[in-house]
């Protein structure tokens, strides 16, 4: 037998992925919808703070969620609450999304009847940081009964966001929230990422982000027209 | 996996049967590395990469600081800025990696012969299987 010798291949492990992810986005631009994902940690409030999203919006915007989660249609009855459509996507034993389940649940919206869509991710702060679902935003949320820390924790997904979000702020004099502390380690590990404090429950805070999200959606579609 | 999936694909195309597998894997590619050597060998069960090594080249987060106009290796992921002069660091230019990036083969196949040898190498896997 010969000697042992190296065939070079350079093949990317999730360019499958990429390129669907690549054909959603340029889906989404074409009907000029907006769209954001969600990633945080189990627990942190993904589905509170998505109900008050969609609910708010209703008024003035046409919205749609996809929701993953491991088992269970929970999410998607309780988000169906707003009277937004939902989709929940059960992704079995994987611990996130991918652009073809995505890509799959789609398939009877017409997106163009639409102005915004979520998608939450299932709860994880690891593997869904690998997985482009072609949004337009990623949102990552951490709550203030989380600890400060937690960006510095888990950079990957951190640093693989647009915008954070820290929820449950109704709570952070009860946990003693240190909110210096917790921008910094944001602004560590994703120098200049947007942050918005807030309260799903109570409300506080929310205008600010329900407006930051109608400016992007003016955005994109002032961009598509050009 | 995608790992093997990917690897056994560009195996099958050139004909060739594989000892190792050389994976690039960046920092920020939020893939952890114990867990895939872990899981390597199981995916690898009844496949022809069954037996195979995976080497993984772990890649560290390399920035370009348009402060410095240079390219930085960042030492640490808790902390994006530039060793060097501090400035905020957000122009990711390596990091995010996750590549099959080379096959080690154990022969090589002149393409006359690979038909046939094609052939010689099913069996031998059919009796590896069976073993």
């Amino acid at each position: 037998m010969s000697e042992p010798r190296l065939v070079e291949v350079r093949r990317n492990v999730l360019k499958q992925n990429d390129v669907i992810a690549r054909a959603l986005r340029e889906r989404f631009r074409e009907a000029g919808v907006f769209v954001v994902s969600l990633v945080s940690s189990p627990g942190s409030g993904k589905t509170a703070f998505l109900e008050r999203t969609l609910t708010e919006l209703q008024p003035r915007y046409r919205v749609a969620a996809l929701v993953g989660d491991l088992a269970t249609e929970n999410d998607a009855v309780r988000l169906a609450r707003s009277q937004a459509p939902v989709k929940q996507i059960t992704t079995g034993t994987l611990c996130h999304l991918e652009a073809a389940m995505v890509q799959n649940a789609l398939q009877a919206w017409d997106l163009r009847n639409m102005d915004f869509l979520f998608i939450e991710n299932v709860g994880n702060l690891v593997c869904p940081s690998s997985y482009d679902l072609g949004e337009n935003m990623r949102l990552v949320l951490m709550s203030v009964t989380e600890g400060e820390d937690k960006p510095l924790k888990y950079p990957t997904i951190f640093n693989s966001a647009d915008v954070a979000v820290v929820t449950k702020n109704d709570l952070a004099d009860a946990v003693e929230f240190d909110w210096n502390a917790a921008q910094k380690s944001i602004q560590s590990v994703r120098p200049g990422m947007k942050i918005f404090r807030l309260s799903a429950k109570s409300g506080e805070g929310m205008q600010e982000y329900l407006e930051f999200l109608s400016a992007q959606l003016s955005e994109q579609r002032a961009l598509a027209e050009t | 996996m995608g790992i093997v999936d990917a690897a056994l694909e560009e195996a099958q195309k050139r004909q060739v049967r594989v000892s190792a597998v050389h994976l690039r894997l960046g920092a920020l590619s939020g893939v952890v590395k114990d867990a895939l050597l872990f899981s390597y060998e199981v995916a690898c069960q009844d496949t022809p990469l069954e037996g195979s090594h995976l080497i993984v080249e772990d890649l560290p987060v390399v920035v370009f600081c348009s402060r410095c106009n240079e390219r930085r290796t960042l030492p640490s992921l808790q902390l994006f800025e530039c060793p060097e002069c501090g400035a905020p660091a957000g122009n990711i230019v390596q990091g995010r990696e996750l590549e099959v990036f080379a096959l080690e083969i154990e022969d090589d196949l002149p393409a006359e012969k690979s038909a046939d040898r094609k052939a010689q190498n099913e069996q031998a896997q059919n009796e590896e299987v069976r073993k």
